[in-house]
């Protein structure tokens, strides 16, 4: 069953969403949340594993995090969706499985 | 006072996830009354505390960014961020919130608070203070 990988670490302090992604199979979506909206930044060091995974996972973002920490949509890698709180229920909604990544 | 201590306060967390941002700056302030030589370093994910436009409105926490702006109202105007961490995720000066303060030796002229210097550079700063609180 299709499975939602949450991250809630920034991916410049923490291997969280390096290991959500390398264990993340074709199908399944990635969301990130609170310091994981860091990993969703272009120009960063982490960004290439995001935009190279983009292939067989789907990503989105948390878009009040991002708010709280000041990161303009503009600043997001192409093709990272930002979804609201109804957002999170929906992808949780049609995932089987949601595993956190802490 | 018979003798001044330099402090440096490391911040090495983003804000928000963890609570060690808004503690240091607590802990900066309340320090800052007694007259003491502070200065605040930011690097590692520390440097996201300085960020602009930061609006918390939307997950129910405290913005607690416009305070920075408060440092050098009370003479903590030595603040370091460092290069590489910028450069590593993407930021550059003109991603931060500006802070200033009043230099009372020169006419109370505003002056720009925040320097960015190397690792190289914060290491020294490091290696000259007296007492190091990191968070």
């Amino acid at each position: 069953m299709s499975q939602l990988h949450t991250v809630n670490k920034s991916p410049l302090d923490r291997n969280a969403l390096e290991s959500a992604i390398r264990h993340a199979t074709k199908g399944n979506a990635v969301l990130m949340i609170e310091d994981g909206v860091y990993g969703a930044m272009k120009g960063t060091q982490k960004s290439a594993m995001v935009s190279d995974a983009m292939g067989d996972i789907s990503f989105y973002v948390m878009g009040p995090d991002l708010k709280a920490r000041g990161i303009d949509e503009g600043r997001i890698i192409d093709g990272v969706k930002v979804v609201d709180y109804s957002g999170f229920v929906t992808l949780v909604a049609e995932h089987g499985i949601t595993q956190s990544w802490l | 006072m018979s003798e001044t201590k330099k402090f440096l306060y490391v911040n090495r967390k983003a804000p928000y996830g963890t609570i060690y941002a808004l503690e240091s700056l607590e802990v900066v302030l309340i320090g800052a009354a007694f007259e003491q030589d502070v200065a605040l370093a930011f690097l590692d994910d520390g440097v996201y505390q300085l960020t602009k436009g930061q609006a918390t409105d939307e997950v129910g926490m405290k913005n607690f960014s416009p305070t920075y702006r408060a440092l050098g109202d009370y003479d903590v105007n030595k603040i370091y961020v460092e290069q590489e961490s910028l450069d590593a995720r993407g930021l550059s000066l003109d991603d931060l919130q500006a802070l200033t303060y009043e230099d009372e030796d020169d006419d109370y002229a505003e002056k720009d608070s925040i320097k960015v210097v190397s690792a190289a550079e914060l290491a020294k700063i490091m290696e000259q203070s007296d007492v190091i609180l990191s968070f």
